[in-house]
């Protein structure tokens, strides 16, 4: 039972320069998914959320090729296994 | 990402730190200020709208708020001129989870007093003010400010609900001012417990009443470090100065092609030198007539004279926001300022006559002007 996170580039230096972070461990959802990742990253944490908890508006999170923005947010299931995906959008100017 | 140039002050060099809409940039010069060397780009692709340079207590420590569109936005220090950043762990600036509200830009770092060298203030969006005690290891919000009753009717401006300006008065240790827009100018005498509104004789043209007791949309203020009792304000028109430490203020928009704009520098050792640069109208925002002018007064306002030697006169639609204009403390008096184009100027002549010293930046958004005083090596070390 593992859960794998792609890390994109800017916050690898923050994953110990990892691309991919696998925990050991079930989670029921994303929340709670993420709270494994900031436990063993605690500096990725602030970096995609806002101090309401809210997921900051220009990242995305994909479980299993799926943006949690069309799966339930937060509460979106992860089966054992699962690929979690944290990217920046599309944004710039 | 872009390869990052690095500069490496020697004391007595004039550092200024440019502050951009895709990261910061770093020039030095000696004191002749002819040539200037440029280092950067730190944070690419982040907007930095806070720096600063905090000499004292031996440090030569620069301070940086790059908000990134993606992670959001952390203060972050080097101690060897940009070779090396900071990244902390945690976000050092946010807010506590009773205050409900979420950082959106840090718009202000400014160090202590001298006699306080652990002490550091910053301004952010939403408008509030945190505070260090330690050097910057640590930061806690101003309860006073944020607490106050009159804190839910602040609206925001253009640029967002910003504390933008902080004020330590040189002659008090426990009286700061802040501005905020659009709130206008607060007051504490108590280092910050209480707070009370100081805008006294500033005009607020988009409200009904023209003369609230807050409210004003203030641009900048800057206030002498020699004679504290003088400042001078650029409001979102009008155009002020205060001879009683912000208690009162005084039009003084005579002679100026507009009242309108935004950035204001003060000489650091005349209290009646003062440099802004007009813009025309809050719906257009650029330099009138396509003419990049710095206005410079040496009389308190009584008259102001356009330094236009070295600057475009023609087809110039420049606008200079509100913390990119910078003095040094050379005598004559050094006077930077970088336009929204990512065009950076530089006076050594008290304005006189100007350089550009860069032209091809990303927009600028803030420019600070220090004089390095790095600790002397001991003969034999």
């Amino acid at each position: 039972m593992s859960l794998l996170f792609v890390i994109p580039g800017p916050l690898r230096e923050l994953a110990a320069n990892h691309g991919e972070v696998r925990i050991d461990a079930t989670a029921h959802s994303v929340s709670e998914a993420l709270s494994l990742l900031w436990a063993d990253c605690p500096a990725i944490r602030d970096r995609m959320v806002t101090e309401l908890g809210e997921l900051r508006p220009h990242i995305n999170i994909f479980v299993d090729g799926e943006s949690i923005r069309y799966s339930g947010g937060f509460g979106t299931p992860v089966r054992d296994g699962a690929e979690i995906f944290i990217l920046p959008a599309l944004s710039g100017g | 990402m872009p390869t990052t140039h690095h500069v490496t002050p020697r004391n007595g060099d004039v550092l200024l730190l440019v502050g951009t809409t895709k990261g910061l940039f770093i020039f030095r010069a000696n004191k002749g200020r002819g040539k200037w060397e440029m280092g950067g780009p730190y944070f690419p692709g982040s907007a930095v709208y806070a720096m600063a340079y905090d000499g004292r207590a031996g440090r030569h420590r620069l301070w940086a708020g790059p908000q990134s569109m993606h992670w959001g936005g952390l203060l972050r220090w080097s101690d060897d001129f940009g070779h090396n950043w900071t990244n902390p762990q945690e976000a050092n600036v946010k807010f506590p989870e009773r205050a409900g509200a979420a950082l959106k830009q840090i718009w202000q770092i400014v160090p202590g007093r001298d006699a306080e060298p652990d002490l550091l203030y910053c301004g952010v969006e939403p408008a509030a003010l945190f505070v260090s005690r330690d050097a910057g290891q640590t930061w806690s919000l101003s309860e006073g400010l944020w607490n106050h009753p009159q804190r839910s009717r602040w609206e925001p401006g253009g640029g967002g609900l910003c504390l933008h300006t902080i004020l330590l008065d040189p002659a008090r240790a426990n009286r700061i001012r802040i501005a905020v827009s659009t709130a206008g100018m607060y007051v504490t005498e108590d280092g910050g417990g209480t707070w009370r509104p100081s805008n006294k004789g500033i005009r607020a043209d988009f409200l009904p009443e023209k003369y609230p007791e807050f409210g004003q949309c203030v641009h900048k203020v800057a206030q002498s470090q020699h004679q504290p009792e003088r400042m001078f304000l650029q409001n979102h028109w009008g155009l002020y100065r205060s001879d009683d430490r912000g208690e009162s203020w005084i039009d003084i928009a005579d002679g100026v092609p507009s009242d309108f704009g935004f950035a204001m520098a003060i000489h650091p050792e005349d209290p009646d030198c003062a440099w802004i640069v007009p813009l025309e109208s809050d719906q257009f925002r650029c330099t009138p007539e396509g003419k990049l002018r710095v206005y410079r007064t040496r009389n308190a306002g009584k008259r102001w004279d356009a330094m236009t030697k070295g600057l475009p006169q023609k087809d110039a639609y420049e606008t200079v926001l509100r913390d990119a204009m910078a003095v040094d403390s050379l005598d004559p008096v050094g006077v930077y300022f970088g336009t929204r184009s990512g065009k950076l100027f530089g006076s050594a002549d008290d304005g006189k006559s100007w350089s550009t010293l860069l032209d091809g930046l990303p927009p600028i958004v803030a420019v600070k002007a220090s004089v390095v005083s790095l600790p002397r090596a001991r003969k034999g070390a």
